[in-house]
């Protein structure tokens, strides 16, 4: 390429001066020789030489101001070659020719991007429903640690490359016990007690899952995974896109998630709206013990990185899990609690425990509250509450994260684009209260939402008192 | 046990390890097809056709090319931050994919939608290609546990720069690695410059060899310019990684000879200090004069390869400036795997 062309510095840059030719007509230059400085009104930055060859001629005067990217500045010619019609611009591109577009040259040219058309349809995930439960198979209470605990055994068993690691889940058998017994059925090489690094482990375990294996990430709290925030959505989400479908990240980060009891603002907090929020990402927040197994085994079969939201107070909790070998949930289903027809409760988690005593109460008072667990934050589910506000033409969302950009916020705005005419109320949200989490019992009581809540938000969308 | 040079003694350094004239024709050659596919990626950003951030390799092409020389290709894995153009080509990455990936185009290895900063080879095990800094460094200790775990024998080459050096979550990996002694490589490519501050005003302690020491990770200065001394480092090091003593550092002393990237015109530093690495210490121009000084090669010999690489370099630009655009249906795809 004999003519060289005016630079640009930086994305933004469109024409600048040029300051300075370091090179006469005559001279020969070679690659990384320094031909010209060019100035903007941020920076001056020198114009490297790419080929060798001699310089022919000067088609922009050191001094001219006002130069447009890619306008030919000087004409460099290579051992045997001439200065022809083909080398030679259109037309002299100085500030005589401010628009510089007969000049551009033929790979520039073609490089102008063609007018974007549109970018097609967002693919439509649609959930498989919950497989059938064999006739007759026995059912046994649980609690959720230990569905959760039989979930990550039965796993670790099937597959030699799914590993747990994180802090106290070995030696201490889990700071929360959810990791119970595995460190003596799989051994240290699988059950791998960390140091106190969220931020390192985290990103060690992503690493390890670009390379095959398939980790189980536990944070003691999702509180500390702050620290570690950036491996999850920058490494682990988006590795799958960036790398144009080639590494994948197959893992699970899990632990416990919202307000434990009394442990103040640092260790009370609900990331469901955080990490729901991010392409690339599986977030799942299960409230029954069945639940609990069902999607923690596919979370860990899933060839996508998972946020998987335990609950602290909701591991002693019980519930009957299906005997079966192998009980396997779809991602992304929700779950219709109960069936009704005035009033749509939606929640998920910990919000399950209040909206489903909401329910027990406002059934007694002759309300068909028709109550749905959405359990799977991404992908949601938003056929299954769509449909159900199509019957009773109400919503009531319950959780405990903050209302700003909360997953309430998210189901009202999915309600009003896909349900509008379908609404006889406002979508109410009950949710945490916009503060920091309190120490205090009284304020903290105060922070949380709370079955009255539900109660009351339920009796406003009915226009009953 | 630590072999100490430095960039501007190295002329003198006794015991530098020879090269046969193999070695030296093909460092020569992989050092050549960094150099020139970066000139070209540079211009053809100066033409709009690469856009937001392209960081350049220039100058420190030696100390990817010696470590892949010592390393074992399609087994040993490697990573490093967003200074990655060179890694790619030196581990046998299409150039055509690499610059149309610069461009945004559909036959980019990330189908256009990674950049300059983002691009990944499971077959040639390269991870990438990251864009926040220091994040390679766990990453890249994870891909030496998967290894260990699985028992494969690969060690993991994690590079990252002086100024990734001062990120916390490197010592926490430090620490890790020589805990579970995971045969991962670091090589701290020291360019002198943090973007634009220099490592003197942001680090308390500039010898980063010694970085390791409190985990008591054993760590070498290596004259980073000179590929020959690159090579015999990395030698001792992925050995020690892959005979299972754990982790080992290289703090490779380098250069870069354009800014940090191409909207930076490098006024933080003095344009002697630019010219005096060019003309006395440039990787490519040592092992030229070696080449022509030993009487292995001829200049017409030299010539012939240098019009090879161009002709590469070319093919891979008409490629990158000509392959269209992704399809717009390329927006939706590759968020999530379909269980």
């Amino acid at each position: 390429m004999p003519q060289i062309l005016m630079p640009a510095l930086s994305p933004t840059m469109e024409e600048g001066k040029l300051a300075k030719w370091l090179v006469k007509v005559g001279d020969t230059v070679k690659s990384g020789d320094v031909l010209a400085e060019i100035e903007t009104d941020k920076a001056t930055m020198e114009v490297e030489s790419v080929d060798e060859g001699v310089v022919k001629e000067i088609l922009v005067e050191e001094g001219t101001e006002g130069v447009k990217v890619n306008t030919p500045i000087a004409l460099v010619l290579g051992e045997g070659e001439e200065v022809g019609e083909g080398n030679r611009p259109a037309a002299q591109a100085t500030s005589s020719d401010p628009e510089g577009q007969s000049a551009v040259p033929e790979a520039a040219a073609a490089s102008v991007p063609a007018e974007p058309k549109a970018g097609g349809e967002a693919p439509k995930f649609v959930a498989q429903n919950d497989p059938d439960l064999p006739e007759g198979v026995e059912m046994v209470e649980l609690t959720v640690r230990q569905a959760l605990n039989e979930a990550m055994a039965e796993e670790m068993r099937s597959d030699a490359n799914v590993f747990i690691m994180g802090e106290e889940v070995a030696e201490y058998q889990g700071a929360y016990k959810v990791t119970q017994g595995l460190l003596q059925e799989f051994g240290p090489q699988r059950v791998i007690d960390t140091p106190i690094t969220e931020h390192g482990f985290a990103g060690l375990a992503v690493g390890a899952a670009f390379a095959g294996l398939k980790p189980i990430v536990e944070f003691m709290t999702w509180n500390f995974a702050m620290q570690a925030i950036d491996q999850i959505i920058n490494s682990a989400a988006k590795q799958l896109y960036m790398s144009g479908g080639q590494v994948t990240a197959p893992m699970v980060f899990r632990g416990p998630n919202g307000a434990a009891a009394r442990v103040a603002a640092q260790h009370s907090q609900d990331y469901s709206a955080w990490y729901s929020h991010v392409p690339g990402l599986t977030v799942i927040a299960p409230y029954s013990a069945a639940d609990a197994k069902g999607l923690l085994k596919a979370a860990i079969r899933s060839p996508n990185p998972v946020v998987f939201l335990e609950n602290e107070i909701l591991y002693g909790s019980t519930g009957l899990v299906p005997k079966m070998d192998d009980f396997v949930l779809p991602i992304g289903k929700a779950r219709i609690a109960r069936k009704g027809a005035d009033v749509t409760i939606v929640s998920f988690s910990m919000g399950m425990r209040y909206a489903t005593q909401a329910t027990e109460k406002l059934v007694a008072a002759g309300v068909d509250v028709e109550l749905i667990d959405l359990r799977t934050l991404r992908p949601m589910d938003s056929d299954t509450v769509i449909e159900s506000v199509k019957k009773t033409g109400r919503l009531v969302t319950v959780e405990e994260g903050w209302p700003q950009g909360g997953i309430g916020a998210e189901l009202a705005a999915r309600v009003m684009e896909q349900a509008f005419d379908y609404l006889d109320a406002p979508v109410l949200r009950v949710t945490g209260k916009d503060v920091p989490m309190p120490y205090a019992a009284n304020l903290e009581k105060l922070a949380l939402p709370n079955v009255d809540e539900v109660i009351a938000a339920v009796n406003a969308v009915t226009y009953r008192s | 046990m630590a072999r100490k040079a430095t960039a501007t003694s190295a002329k003198t350094q006794p015991n530098v390890p020879q090269f046969t004239n193999e070695q030296d024709l093909d460092a020569f050659r992989e050092m050549l097809l960094i150099r020139r596919f970066e000139e070209k990626a540079g211009q053809m950003y100066g033409m709009g056709l690469i856009g937001g951030f392209c960081h350049l390799y220039i100058g420190q092409e030696a100390v990817v090319t010696g470590i892949t020389m010592a390393s074992e290709k399609g087994k040993d894995a490697q990573i490093t931050g967003y200074r990655d153009h060179g890694h790619m080509l030196v581990m046998g990455l299409d150039p055509k994919g690499v610059m149309a990936e610069l461009t945004g185009r559909q036959g980019g290895l990330s189908k256009g939608k990674g950049g300059s900063m983002h691009m990944f080879s499971n077959e040639h095990r390269f991870y990438g290609g990251n864009g926040i800094v220091g994040a390679q460094v766990s990453l890249g200790a994870g891909l030496a546990f998967a290894s260990k775990y699985t028992g494969d024998g690969s060690v993991s080459i994690a590079y990252f720069g002086d100024g990734a050096a001062n990120q916390g979550q490197v010592y926490e990996t430090f620490n890790m690695a020589k805990l579970w002694k995971l045969p991962v490589v670091f090589i701290i490519e020291n360019n002198k410059y943090a973007m634009g501050t220099s490592i003197e005003r942001a680090a308390a302690t500039t010898d980063f060899s010694k970085r390791g020491a409190s985990f008591d990770i054993p760590g070498e200065q290596v004259d980073g310019m000179d590929v020959r001394m690159v090579y015999d480092a990395a030698k001792r090091a992925i050995e020690h990684a892959r005979s299972g003593n754990g982790p080992y550092i290289l703090e490779m002393l380098t250069y870069r000879y354009r800014g940090h990237s191409m909207s930076d015109p490098a006024k933080y530093r003095s344009k002697d200090e630019v010219t005096k690495y060019r003309q006395e210490r440039d990787p490519i121009e040592q092992v030229r004069a070696r080449l022509i000084e030993g009487g292995v090669v001829t200049e017409e010999d030299l010539k012939k390869i240098e019009t090879e690489i161009r002709a590469i370099v070319t093919e891979a630009a008409d490629f990158a400036t000509n392959d269209p655009e992704p399809d717009p249906s390329e927006l939706w795809t590759d968020i999530t795997i379909e269980a």
